[in-house]
């Protein structure tokens, strides 16, 4: 599909009413349950031919009513909650919640475990836009980099499961720091992440990134101006690709982000290609934000914060010391010493900025934590960005677009 | 560059001159200015706040509500997260209603992307946002009676009698 022809079709669809269109306008399901859209979205698309004329979407299939559970849970409890909102990066979601509970106490988290929380956000940023961009491949019908780069985000994966045990669902960490240190294994695995995958994102880059028929397929293809995009509010790579700067790492930055040297890749059209580039470039930029970190990473052993009202004690501990076993009682009971007050605070996740407000009464769980969702935020534009495109094209949108159903319906 | 930082108290000023009686409360929580604007001036306040070249606030990063149920005539509040991207500057506004009078003007008109987080508001609170383009349900089924996110409604069954609220919390 070439650009001149996307460009067209864009055209006729915008001056014809449905009435003046020759020929049969059929109604079409995309969803909720398709191959190609990669979760639960139902679309329901008015058609001629491959021309989409318009779009209604319907979203709430996988709605778990996290933010009414969330007011039942103690603190240390809603990040298993966090972890099915954005599932591609969890550990972002982790550490998001915790540091917005440490936001609430007013914690002091030592230098070494926000370095040790910058490495796990870019592993986890890394793991999320390599899904989304070798899904773009797919669907433009280059099944080999999909299978070249999922391999990589094995490593990923068991980089986290080094740290916490889990992989998908990670919980990783807690309220003031890590469970436990980066083990030898641990580093070992990085380093040799570290050093193979540049050659392979190389690889997976010469596959697509200049390749004629890759760039044909996408240029033009679900295209937002920047001005639409903001009047969405999008943020993150969708944002950035319509030539937006905001990020949220450099705007607001967060766990010593202001230390790390790394640029804010942007586009120009907002299409699927300058999506697909823009995440090319924060994957590097992440690898580069991972050196320093690694690189510059504190001496020492140190893994959490002094904060023994909040931090759950290890289990060692717990059973040896008198003191870390009422610790552990009281945190598990939900008798943390919490402040009243409200907060809002917000990372860079994988999507964008991802936000938490949270309002405390002083009770054992929030009175009201509120998720601020990109995904479902920037998802309303989706039926704009798609009409007078081809069927084929709506799909490429949404999985460049990286809709997570997670994070959708929460 | 020599541009002028947009300071909590700087910007509670321009409000407090431009709008006067509709500033209800102001507070800084967290370092974040959070004003209280009487709900007939919210649409108005919204706009005049991205429109005003000297404030730029521009950027709609959040909206949702929440219930107070023991705060007689203000039940209800809706919470809009305000962001300038050019001067880099957060503002939260609050709006409250009372129960028997849930309407309030949306923001649909200034920002499109508001149209989702007022659906979703309405969806769980049952607060009306007038002259919004398509005010239904949004995640949850559209025959659903209530509203799921008001405190009345517990997440187990409130008739239990074996678990003790003070021991095991709301």
């Amino acid at each position: 599909m070439s650009t001149f022809k996307a460009e067209s079709i864009h055209k006729q669809a915008n001056t014809l009413s449905k009435e003046t269109i020759d020929g049969e306008i059929a109604t079409l399901n995309l969803g909720p349950t398709h191959p190609a859209t990669h979760g639960i979205f139902q679309n329901v698309l008015q058609v001629d031919g491959e021309k989409i004329l318009s779009s209604e979407q319907t979203v709430g299939y996988i709605h778990r009513a996290f933010e009414k559970l969330a007011e039942r849970r103690p603190y240390n409890q809603i990040a298993p909650i966090t972890d099915r909102l954005n599932y591609c990066s969890s550990p972002i979601n982790n550490i998001g919640w915790h540091m917005t509970v440490e936001k609430l106490i007013g914690a002091e988290i030592p230098k070494r475990v926000q370095y040790m929380r910058v490495i796990i956000m870019e592993l986890a940023r890394i793991a999320d836009h390599l899904v989304c961009n070798s899904v773009i491949g797919v669907d433009t019908g280059a099944l080999t980099g999909f299978t070249y780069l999922f391999q990589e985000r094995e490593k990923i994966y068991e980089l986290f499961e080094e740290v916490c045990g889990a992989r998908l669902t990670t919980n990783i960490g807690r309220i003031g720091g890590f469970e436990r240190d980066f083990s030898p294994a641990f580093h070992a695995k990085l380093d040799s992440f570290l050093k193979t995958f540049p050659k392979i994102l190389k690889e997976f880059d010469d596959l697509l990134t200049r390749n004629r028929i890759f760039i044909d397929r996408t240029r033009g293809a679900g295209p937002i101006s920047a001005q639409r995009a903001l009047d969405y509010s999008f943020v993150g790579p969708n944002l950035r690709a319509a030539g937006v700067d905001y990020d949220v790492r450099v705007m607001n930055p967060y766990s010593s982000y202001e230390d790390f040297d790394f640029i804010i890749p942007i586009g120009t059209n907002g299409d699927t290609y300058d999506r697909f580039t823009v995440r090319q470039e924060e994957i590097r930029q992440s690898l580069n934000i991972i050196h320093q970190a690694v690189n510059n990473l504190p001496e020492g052993n140190c893994y959490h914060a002094d904060i023994p009202n909040f931090y759950l004690p290890r289990k060692e501990e717990v059973y040896n010391d008198m003191e870390q076993l009422i610790y552990h009682f009281k945190i598990v009971m939900g008798e943390m010493p919490l402040p009243k007050g409200e907060v809002y605070f917000s990372v860079e996740g994988g999507n964008g900025e991802l936000g938490y407000y949270l309002i405390s009464d002083g009770g054992r769980t929030p009175y009201r934590l509120q998720f601020r969702r990109p995904c479902f935020i920037y998802y309303q534009a989706y039926p704009e960005m798609i009409t007078g495109q081809p069927i084929s094209d709506a799909v490429l949108t949404l999985s460049s677009l990286n809709v997570i159903a997670g994070e959708l319906d929460a | 560059m020599a541009k002028q930082e947009l300071t909590n108290e700087g910007v509670l000023e321009q409000l407090k001159a431009q709008f006067g009686e509709a500033i209800v409360d102001a507070s800084t929580p967290y370092d974040l200015l959070t004003v209280e604007v009487s709900t007939d001036k919210m649409h108005e306040v919204i706009l005049w706040v991205k429109e005003s070249a000297s404030l730029k606030i521009d950027f709609l990063t959040n909206l949702g509500g929440v219930h107070y149920p023991d705060d007689k005539g203000r039940e209800f509040a809706v919470v809009y997260h305000l962001h300038s991207l050019v001067n880099n500057f957060r503002l939260r506004l609050k709006a409250f209603l009372p129960l028997e009078n849930l309407e309030i003007n949306s923001i649909v008109d200034i920002y499109v992307g508001a149209n989702w987080m007022e659906r979703e508001t309405y969806d769980f609170f049952g607060i009306i946002f007038k002259n919004h383009p398509n005010l239904r349900r949004i995640l949850n089924e559209d025959s659903m009676d209530y509203f799921p996110m008001r405190k009345e409604y517990h997440l187990e069954d409130a008739t239990r009698e074996d678990k003790d609220d003070r021991y095991f919390g709301r």
